[in-house]
């Protein structure tokens, strides 16, 4: 049995009367590609926020790497990639080389330079998401997918087990979507690194995660991704408190309306 | 004028005191200008008047302070303005951009009060407020080298650390490194390096010199490293050339400087217009 690198116990939070998260119990094994899908506020991103030691556990226990995340200090184990590229200056005079070597800025420590193997290293990153050839471009010339490859190697370049991605294809376009997944695929299958993905967008990536797992305020279903399939419209509505139309992801999604939102 | 700086110390003064500030004026403002807080160093230049003024004041009432060095009750009025502007982006933080105004008024206001209450200063003030190329010691430069070791020494010990928290501020505190401290350092040299540049370009002018070569460069540096490159040396022509154009014509040198500076921005603007027309 793989380690377990996220266990969530009874976890519940609520801001101010509102409760967003209920009881959610979850566990993460090394090597898994988790997709947490759920609709506009359902709580995906407290949760995440939680597990990466944003907000404070008010009720419950978030285990990372087998220890309370309270004592926990190993974060540079964990990587992140938020909603960039919509956020992010563009005008920025920064190459992509020199925005992925400052994934390295908090494992090198301070005053402490950029050597040979930090270079290597950066170039390794960069290359694993495909970007070698625009290493010495400025960010702002790059399209948005590829923006968003380029803060995946940043995260990359530190070697995190695990990588934590908060609906990273926001601003990209439709036809880079796929490929970005598949990007993510390989990660996952080549270099061993365990995915957490959240998205509302669970067409698209049923085909390339290992795991799902439903939130809509409690966690309404979590198993692996052939279970996940198995679930009939009914228990999806239930889920998701409204009608959802068919899921299938082997066809092009966007004819099929089967974006679940 | 090779003769002039050779035989006089003004003119060293002015001129080794300007190829200083020509190189830590934009390195600064390069991080000035991508995290957009270029009205700080306006903000704090209003500052540092009031505290030259204060000096004036004290220097001209108070007997026994006839020797003061206004420079450095200046930065120690622009440190202060720095704390008082982080203070105060905490205080509104939906409003941050608002402890500009607060603090630039400020300054200004304590400047008029002290300056009206000495009915006037014999020394000119003409020439703090546009600088000016006879108004260096060997002291002040001494002063502004010293701050300028420490400036540059700073940037290349912290630089990962300021590249992380220019491009993404939130990314680089979530990855534990010590952003507030970072920050907190880097406001407190930026109030330096405005208070030793105000000798030579003047309160009103010196956060051109930190924005304006950023400005230019910005336009055709490919990375964030040319851009620091380009920046300094933009800001190194124009801080000479002004210098020289004000030394024979007898201009006041921020004036000139800063024309300058708009000139090789213009220049860089058409030069990318230009190659961005040729077909690649």
């Amino acid at each position: 049995m793989a380690e377990p690198i996220i266990e969530i116990r009874h976890v519940s939070y609520r801001y101010e009367k509102e409760n967003v998260l209920e009881d959610i119990n979850l566990t993460i094994h090394e090597g898994d590609f988790l997709g947490i899908v759920g609709p506009n506020g359902s709580g995906k991103s407290t949760l995440i926020k939680q597990i990466l030691g944003l907000l404070k556990v008010q009720k419950g226990s978030i285990k990372l790497f087998g220890q309370e995340i309270n004592r926990f200090k190993e974060w540079q184990k964990i990587g992140f990639v938020s909603q960039k590229a919509n956020s992010f200056n563009t005008g920025f005079p920064a190459t992509v080389f020199e925005v992925v070597s400052s994934g390295l800025t908090k494992k090198l420590g301070l005053f402490k330079f950029f050597g040979k193997a930090e270079h290597h290293k950066v170039l390794q990153a960069i290359d694993s998401v495909g970007l070698l050839e625009f290493a010495k471009r400025n960010i702002g010339e790059l399209s948005g997918g590829q923006q968003q490859r380029v803060f995946i190697a940043r995260a990359l370049v530190s070697d995190p087990k695990l990588l934590i991605l908060d609906e990273p294809t926001v601003g990209v376009d439709a036809k880079n979507v796929q490929s970005f997944y598949e990007m993510l695929e390989d990660l996952n299958k080549k270099f061993g690194i365990t995915l957490l993905l959240v998205t509302h967008d669970i067409g698209t990536i049923s085909d390339k995660v290992t795991h799902v797992a439903c939130l809509n305020k409690n966690l309404h279903f979590h198993g692996n991704t052939a279970e996940f399939e198995s679930l009939n419209i009914s228990e999806m509505s239930e889920i998701y408190g409204h009608d959802v139309h068919v899921l299938t992801h082997n066809h092009d999604h966007h004819n099929h309306g089967g974006t679940v939102r | 004028m090779i003769a002039g700086v050779l035989q006089y110390e003004f003119l060293q003064n002015a001129f080794l005191t300007g190829i200083i500030i020509g190189i830590i004026a934009p390195l600064l403002g390069v991080f000035i200008v991508v995290r957009r807080l270029s009205l700080i160093a306006d903000a704090l230049s209003h500052v540092t008047l009031a505290g030259i003024a204060a000096s004036l004041l004290l220097e001209k009432k108070v007997l026994g302070l006839s020797g003061l060095n206004p420079l450095y009750m200046g930065m120690a009025f622009s440190v202060a303005g720095s704390l008082f502007i982080e203070k105060l982006r905490a205080v509104y933080k939906h409003y941050q951009e608002l402890a500009i105004p607060i603090i630039l008024s400020g300054g200004i206001g304590l400047g008029a009060i002290f300056i009206s209450l000495a009915d006037g200063f014999n020394t000119d003030l003409f020439s703090y407020l546009f600088g000016s190329v006879s108004a260096v010691s060997r002291l002040d430069l001494w002063t502004i080298l010293i701050i300028s070791v420490f400036v540059i020494a700073l940037v290349i010990l912290l630089y990962k650390e300021l590249f992380l928290l220019s491009f993404d501020e939130e990314h680089a505190k979530a990855s534990g490194i010590a952003a507030k401290s970072v920050h907190f350092i880097f406001i407190i040299m930026v109030a330096l390096v405005i208070a030793a540049s105000m000798r030579i370009v003047g309160i009103l002018l010196v956060s051109s010199l930190m924005t304006l070569p950023v400005a230019a460069s910005i336009r055709i540096a490919k990375g964030f490293k040319q851009t620091i490159f380009l920046s300094m040396l933009f800001g190194e022509v124009s801080v000479l050339g002004g210098l020289t154009i004000s030394y024979y014509i007898d201009l006041a040198p921020g004036g000139t400087i800063v024309i300058i500076t708009i000139l090789i921005l213009i220049i860089t603007i058409l030069v990318k217009k230009i190659s961005s027309m040729r077909p690649a």
